[in-house]
């Protein structure tokens, strides 16, 4: 039996389709099975992300509606031969309301039969898009970046994932810029620990190649050079359960932190 | 130790004017009420809680109690609106 995984934020626009496609990718290249599910119904973007938009013909609703079946629907991604990463894209023409929860708890179930890994791309906000992609995951990731309103809608959505019995998220922080830190104009991950109270399984850098990966429709995952692909690929294995350190850049320590450690004046 | 305490200040690493330490404390403000809205749970708890103690000193009507989380300039303040019907003589426990 797979895993079901939601990664989702509350806050548009901080890396949740990002994380999806580069951490599925990333479990793709250590061999596992897996397939992202686009649950942003009306905004669909994982497939553009991902580089699959021009293989669409079925979405999730045609699934979740029992018109075709899911495999019918799936794209396979041809950069692994053996079809085994896969995408279910979402709707683009209907609205959230058009799949309910008990239809995505079936989806999902059906779904780990196969893969080792489900892992649910979920829309912005509270609603109903929301609930939907929780439904059928029995773990999440919650993507914040360094700034309040990011931070306090994720400490928002991981009180709303306990109440739906989701326990023990794990957080990404997405975009950090190192410098800032440094300067004390943004938020430490440790900062970030202590506000939110959950463990991190990683720390993405803010970096360009995120966003010329996303023009190619390669995640950066795939590209060695990338320090922001390195970060998704510590993260990859970290979930399949592998001890990876937070990579230098993340821990960002300046001369400065090494004076007052050796000062005996740390934290 | 001022050489310190002058590094310190050089690099503005404890300095509370860093805007990431503004972030923190706007942050910390807001999440004390935004927790306690996501889980009025919690204070209903808290409720049943502060009549069972208040009860071994007096007696308090139940039912108008009010327990509020309030949002003041820099600060939230629990407050409580309890009230009593008479004390309790004996029964004080130590
Ligand atoms: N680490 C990063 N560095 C630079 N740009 C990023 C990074 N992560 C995400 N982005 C950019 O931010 C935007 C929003 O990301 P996206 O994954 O679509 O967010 P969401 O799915 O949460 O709305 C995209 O344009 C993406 O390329
Ligand atoms: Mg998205």
């Amino acid at each position: 039996m797979g895993e079901v995984m939601v990664i989702t934020s509350g806050k548009g626009g901080v890396g949740k389709t990002t994380t999806t496609a580069n951490i599925g990718t990333g479990l793709a290249s250590l061999g596992y099975k897996v397939v992202l599910v686009d649950t942003d119904i009306g905004l669909r973007n994982l497939d553009v992300v991902m580089g699959l938009e021009n293989r669409i013909v079925y979405d999730i609703v045609d699934v979740t509606s029992g018109q075709v079946s899911y495999s019918k629907a799936l794209i396979k991604d041809k950069r692994f031969p053996d079809g085994r990463l896969n995408l279910l894209p979402a709707a683009q023409t209907k609205d959230k309301t058009a799949v309910n929860q008990a239809q995505m708890q079936k989806l999902c179930e059906d779904l780990r039969k196969e893969f080792d890994f489900v892992l649910i791309d979920c829309p912005a906000g509270i609603e109903q898009g929301f609930k939907n992609a929780i439904a059928g995951a029995e773990k999440a990731i919650v993507v914040t970046t360094p700034e309040v309103s990011a931070i306090r809608d994720a400490d928002r959505i991981i009180g709303l994932l306990e109440a739906g019995g989701l326990r023990n998220p794990r957080l990404i922080i997405n975009r950090l810029r190192p410098a800032m830190v440094k300067q004390g104009d943004m938020m430490s991950i440790e900062d970030m620990v202590d506000i939110l109270a959950i463990d991190v399984i990683g720390v993405v850098p803010e970096d360009d190649t995120i966003v010329i990966s996303t023009n190619k429709g390669e995640p950066a995952v795939l590209d060695d050079n990338s320090r922001a692909g390195q970060a998704y690929r510590n993260i990859t294995r970290r979930l399949t359960g592998a001890d990876v350190p937070l990579m230098n850049l993340e821990v960002s320590e300046g001369l400065f932190d090494k004076v007052r450690k050796i000062f005996g004046m740390g934290r | 130790m001022a050489v310190l305490d002058f590094l310190n200040r050089m690099f503005s690493r404890e300095n509370s004017n860093n805007s990431k330490n503004i972030a923190k404390e706007r942050l910390r403000l807001v999440l004390v009420h935004d927790r306690s809205s996501v889980s009025p749970e919690i204070i209903e708890a808290l409720k049943e809680d502060l009549i069972r103690v208040i009860s071994n000193y007096m007696e308090i009507d139940e039912r108008s109690l009010e327990v509020n989380l309030n949002n003041e300039d820099s600060s939230v303040a629990l407050v409580a609106n309890i009230p009593v019907l008479g004390l309790k003589r004996r029964n004080v426990p130590r």
